[in-house]
């Protein structure tokens, strides 16, 4: 069995009187692809904006490889291995699918200001190796073509292409992905699940991903958790829990 | 009239640097500052106070404070000769601008988009009526006038407007190139992913309120040196010249109508706009009146947005472009 690489304990979100999020704690197994489904208003969304760091939570705590990371900003909860996407794509409109995928790495040398100006040529070093890193990440999200089109002219699915590929820019240990699926045309939805499982087996990356769809889930996931009001309803195998019939009951209202 | 271009040029000039300053805040990171008059006054006064000499007899109440840095450094070696003492004075302004651009930005910089805009033009004001109020320290609206000129004593007066020229340039020069590897740097990809969409910057891994913090003190920063530059070439400053109309409105329209975000928009719309606005006063009467050139910036803006969001810089560039591949091959032709 594997060991959780994630683990959320007794977590609470309060938005003035609104409980998104009601004492939920469950656990994501390193490497697997998990799924966390729930009908609207379950409290997904926001559970992922608390894992990375968008929101503070009012209480309980999440722990990611042992150490505790609520609380944390954003971007040290990146540094750590956690990147997620949004429900509607959020690419950089009026600059190029490259320089989306460019922006990403920490760490680079040029991001200091000093630097920037006065060590040019180790910039333009990183640069390059920057810029390999982010053309093979396009090869093998197969955005390639459209790398110095600006990201605003990208349809819809090329757009949710573009957020798998930001977050494999980011070399990361867990990948929270919204709503991959809405939206995209079979064709770039096979290329999107086939990324997915790629990036599980040949990079090790582990994901939890909120998905509508179904047929998705079914295919994609190896565990499956369900939210409702706030809280985990249930989990398991995706064919057990399709069969459960309080998770019928929680999507269609008792 | 050459005189009349020298006077002209320099201006262009030193909205050029303020230009710059905006971009740097709106055009590359998406900060919203409308109280450039701000930096601007602060930059002028900062300046001015550490190199005006004491009043003279009858002006004894004027100044309680007078840096007088011309005479006080003449005593030493190069910085006394080379007549330095100016560097000193826009190293001052511009340490004084970040100053106060870090605690204000450290207050206001995570606000979004309007409020910052409120609270930028708020505090643009306030700092115009320290300088109005406090007269001990700047006279008032009497403003500030024994400021020496750069380099007396190396240049004849009459030759001042023509040196100060290309002091400003040189300035100016100096700042646009940081700005441009700046820019073009990984620092500037986090900028202009901030202002493409902040949340995305964050997603990304980036300390967006360090960022935006640095931008909007280098911004203040160069517009802090603009603000010294315009008071040596006045050398005399008041209140009025800060107002947000005169010290924030006309910038933005420089930065608008040469086209926000891009690099050499300030020196594109500084030339148009003061153009218009310095032109203006030798049409006859109805024409050349104040409420004409603030309607005629006005509608410049409105047209320029309306027919060339990017603003005029794209196409000054297309018509530049178009004379080089022109003239190219007949100089290679004349070459063989």
């Amino acid at each position: 069995m594997a060991s959780a690489i994630l683990r959320v304990r007794g977590l609470v979100m309060d938005f003035g009187g609104v409980r998104a999020v009601d004492n939920c704690s469950l656990n994501v197994d390193e490497g697997s692809i998990t799924g966390l489904i729930g009908p609207n208003g379950a409290g997904k969304t926001t559970l992922f904006n608390l894992v990375a760091g968008f929101h503070k939570p009012t209480a309980g705590r999440v722990t990611f490889r042992d150490e505790r990371i609520d609380g944390l900003p954003s971007y040290l909860i990146f540094r750590k291995g956690i990147v997620r996407t949004f429900q509607i794509p959020r690419e950089l409109k009026r600059m190029s699918v490259l320089e989306n995928l460019m922006l990403v790495p920490s760490d680079q040398i040029g991001e200091s200001m000093w630097r920037a100006v006065a060590a040019r040529w180790l910039v333009k070093r990183q640069e390059r190796a920057i810029e390999a890193q982010a053309r093979e990440v396009l090869e093998f999200t197969g955005l390639s073509e459209v790398a110095d089109l600006p990201a605003e002219g990208l349809s819809g699915g090329q757009k949710k292409l573009l957020e798998l590929a930001r977050t494999l820019m980011a070399k990361p240990r867990m990948v929270l992905l919204d709503e991959p699926g809405a939206g995209v045309n079979p064709t770039l939805l096979r290329r999107l699940v086939d990324g997915i499982r790629r990036a599980r087996e040949e990079l090790g990356i582990t994901f939890l991903i909120i998905e509508h769809d179904m047929g998705l889930v079914m295919r994609l996931c190896d565990h499956v958790i369900v939210m409702s009001e706030g809280s985990v309803l249930t989990q398991g195998a995706p064919a057990a829990v399709q069969q459960d019939d309080r998770v019928v009951r929680a999507y269609l209202g008792d | 009239m050459l005189e009349f271009l020298t006077g002209f040029a320099i201006l262009v000039g030193v909205y050029s640097v303020f230009t710059l300053g905006l971009n740097v805040h709106w055009g590359y990171t998406g900060l919203f500052n409308i109280g450039v008059a701000g930096f601007f006054a602060l930059g002028a006064y900062t300046a001015s106070l550490l190199v005006i000499r004491p009043p003279q007899s009858d002006q004894v109440d004027d100044y309680l404070f007078a840096g007088d840095l011309a005479n006080r450094l003449d005593a030493l070696p190069v910085i006394g000769a080379l007549d330095l003492w100016f560097v000193v004075a826009l190293a001052g302004a511009a340490l004084v601008a970040a100053m106060v651009a870090l605690v204000i930005g450290t207050i206001t910089i995570r606000l979004r988009g309007d409020y910052l805009a409120i609270a930028t033009l708020g505090i643009a004001e306030s700092v115009r009526l320290v300088f109005l109020n406090e007269r001990w320290l700047s006279n008032g609206s009497k403003g500030l006038y024994t400021i020496p000129r750069v380099f007396d004593g190396i240049v004849s007066p009459q030759d001042y407007d023509r040196v100060y020229l290309v002091v400003v340039l040189v300035v100016f020069a100096l700042m646009f190139a940081v700005v441009r590897a700046l820019v073009h740097s990984p620092w500037g990809r986090v900028l202009r992913a901030i202002r493409e969409d902040e949340v995305t910057a964050e997603a990304s891994g980036k300390h967006v309120f360090r960022f935006k913090l640095q931008a909007f003190v280098l911004g203040a920063v160069i517009m802090g040196i603009g603000g010294a530059l315009y008071a040596f070439d006045l050398r005399a400053i008041s209140p009025s010249a800060f107002t947000p109309l005169l010290g924030t409105f006309i910038i933005w329209a420089m930065l608008v109508v040469g086209g926000s975000g891009r690099l050499y928009s300030p020196v594109v719309g500084a030339l148009i706009v003061w153009g218009i606005w310095s032109g203006s006063q030798f049409l006859p009467d109805p024409l050349g009146s104040p409420h004409v050139r603030y309607f005629s910036v006005g509608a410049l803006v409105v047209l320029v947005l309306m027919y060339a969001p990017d603003g005029i810089t794209p196409e000054v560039l297309r018509i530049r472009d178009r004379w080089l591949a022109r003239w190219r091959p007949r100089r290679v032709a004349a070459n063989e």
